[in-house]
């Protein structure tokens, strides 16, 4: 009974197998992200960011129809192009970086639709909004993996300057000059994982299984270490339960996935053992010595 | 006062030379997508001209209409619509336009098919999938052709009559194809289930895995069932579309161990350069592409 709910659709199906192991994988890679971003004060960056590489999936489409080459590479360059475009107004003028980021992926968007609107061919923009996790061939497995692969090994390296970063910018600035690289390829992690993320889950959603496993990381976790490991952990707690929804229910996947880590994240904030509402209101007994 | 009775006559004088110039003037008209369009093409010949909203390879049920829609429609004289739900943003875009064009619904008269839809049932709009109807259609827009255009009354005679000739011959034809498939192979999967009509007319069973129309989204339950449904019931064929997500039917293909056929035209005919530029085209095109998928 258990077995017939809970594993018999992944064993049946290949496609759901495959689902399952891009959602693992996207969990895996994004999550540690999205809690960086958040340490960062970046949430709303990675929502600009994943608006920001539709115009260029769309432009890849547009060229040379569903090729998953095109659409990453369309991706990655808008994505690349609004983020170091906002940096660099961000740097060089008064702005500060959320507003030129706002102004950047607002523009991109706009180009984008009337790009696709002025060829005439009206792409299902459904398919690029909530994507298509039930779908994922070889190579889009692989380009998903990949992007896990590189984002966790590049983590690695930039671990230290990257966390020293979010606590206290101003003391990395005076002991190394790495915080600008750091920057920069942290925000080509991002995009990279939200390009991959698009694949599967499509934009508005690549967004969602980024940053809900890591602010439902902040209620049970206080190092970045563990916050990395329930992030990680609850983006594919929620890809799987996510998908067996929409295998019994019929929902659709995509959005079902994302609803999954949304009641996660309502019951972190009611019971996290780290600031949780219900902590805060029977708080346990003071340590006295 | 000499001036004014001069320029005044001038006027009229010049009015006087160009009327008949405008009779002359093609009938503009307006048909919402591109199967439409190529119909009323075919009876309304040189005398008029057609422009269709949504253009070839485009997808009516989402489409978006744009500002030049509306001023294209308030400057046509008819405007032909497929009806029976098919084109859910055109009331709107009638009312933004302001156009004073008179509405022909082409499917007037057709027995439309019921379709089960997310648990209530609403009529398929896809009726010109049977040549049958389509000559049903060719009716509908002779009439709007003649009420609106007396003069050109023996012109759409003449071409309609020609046209309604050559469908027969298609309905003969694809009659005759469909014939020749064993009975027990007559039964394809494809994208969406735009072939009702079609089926029901020539005998072969269209399975879909998603609902009559494009805009609701796939569910895994929805999937699986279908990838069951082909292993249960050996259905030797998968067909792509050209307006939804080819992916997904790649993926069902490829597990269900079903033949993937080629493209099917449904909603949409293609441009000059494709294999489906007119209606006859398409219906030719698609009923070789399930004979070739089906026989094997």
């Amino acid at each position: 009974m258990i077995y017939d709910h809970l594993i018999a659709p992944f064993v049946e199906f290949a496609f759901m197998r495959r689902a399952l192991v891009g959602a693992l994988a996207l969990a895996l890679g994004a999550g540690p992200i999205g809690v960086f971003l958040m340490l960062r004060r970046m949430s709303l960056v990675g929502d600009a960011m994943a608006h920001a590489i539709l115009p260029g999936a769309a432009i890849g489409f547009l060229l040379s129809g569903l090729s998953l080459f095109a659409m990453t590479a369309g991706g990655l360059i808008a994505g690349f192009v609004i983020a170091l475009g906002a940096g660099f107004v961000a740097r060089a003028t008064e702005l500060k970086e959320d507003a030129s980021l706002a102004a950047f992926f607002l523009i991109s968007l706009a180009v984008g639709v009337t790009i696709v609107s002025l060829k005439g061919n009206n792409v299902d923009l459904l398919h690029f909004l909530f994507g298509t996790v039930l779908a994922l061939d070889d190579p889009t497995l692989l380009l998903i993996a990949g992007i896990t692969t590189i984002s966790l090994i590049a983590l690695a390296i930039i671990y230290r300057p990257l966390v020293l970063e979010c606590v206290d910018p101003l003391f990395l600035r005076s002991v190394s000059r790495a915080g600008a690289p750091v920057h920069i390829a942290f925000l080509a992690l991002v995009v990279m994982n939200l390009v991959g993320g698009f694949h599967a889950l499509g934009t508005l959603l690549a967004v969602g299984i980024m940053m809900l496993p890591a602010v439902i990381a902040r209620f049970w976790a206080r190092d970045i270490t563990a916050m990395i490991l329930v992030a990680a952990l609850s983006g594919a707690i929620s890809g799987y339960v996510g998908l067996l929804l929409s295998y019994h229910t019929g929902a659709p996947s995509g959005p079902a996935i994302i609803l999954v880590a949304g009641v996660l994240y309502v019951c972190s904030v009611l019971f996290g053992p780290v600031g949780g509402l219900v902590r805060q209101m029977f708080p346990g007994r003071h340590l006295e010595a | 006062m000499l001036t004014r009775r001069f320029a005044l006559a001038s006027v009229l004088l010049i009015s006087a030379h160009l009327s008949p110039a405008l009779a002359q003037d093609k009938l503009n008209v307006v048909a919402t997508f591109s199967i439409l369009a190529d119909l009323v093409k075919n009876v309304g010949g040189d005398r008029v001209e057609v422009k269709s909203l949504v253009g070839p390879n485009g997808d009516a049920h989402v489409y978006q209409p744009t500002p030049n829609d509306a001023k294209t429609l308030s400057d046509a004289r008819l405007v032909f619509v497929n009806g029976l739900g098919f084109e859910g943003w055109m009331a709107r875009l009638v009312k933004a336009s302001g156009t004073k064009a008179a509405m022909v619904t082409a499917t007037k008269g057709v027995k439309p098919r019921k379709m089960e839809e997310g648990g209530h049932t609403e009529a398929d709009p896809h009726a010109w999938q049977s040549v049958v109807n389509a000559k049903t259609y060719v009716g509908n827009i002779y009439d709007a052709l003649v009420a609106a255009d007396p003069a050109g009354k023996n012109t759409y005679q003449a071409n309609a009559s020609a046209y309604i000739a050559r469908l027969e011959a298609l309905d003969v034809q694809v009659r005759a194809v469909v014939g020749a498939i064993p009975a027990d192979r007559r039964k394809i999967i494809t994208t969406h289930d735009a072939f009702g009509y079609f089926g029901a007319a020539y005998g072969v069973a269209f399975i879909a895995p998603q609902g009559v129309s494009t805009e609701s989204e796939v569910s895994a339950r929805d999937v699986a069932k279908i990838i069951t449904q082909i292993r249960t019931q050996k259905i030797p064929a998968v067909f792509l579309e050209n307006v939804t997500d080819e992916r997904l039917l790649k993926r069902i293909a490829e597990e269900s161990g079903a033949r993937i056929g080629g493209t099917l035209y449904s909603d949409a005919l293609t441009d000059e350069k494709g294999p489906a530029p007119t209606y006859i085209d398409m219906m030719r095109h698609n009923v070789k592409q399930l004979a070739e998928a089906l026989t094997s």
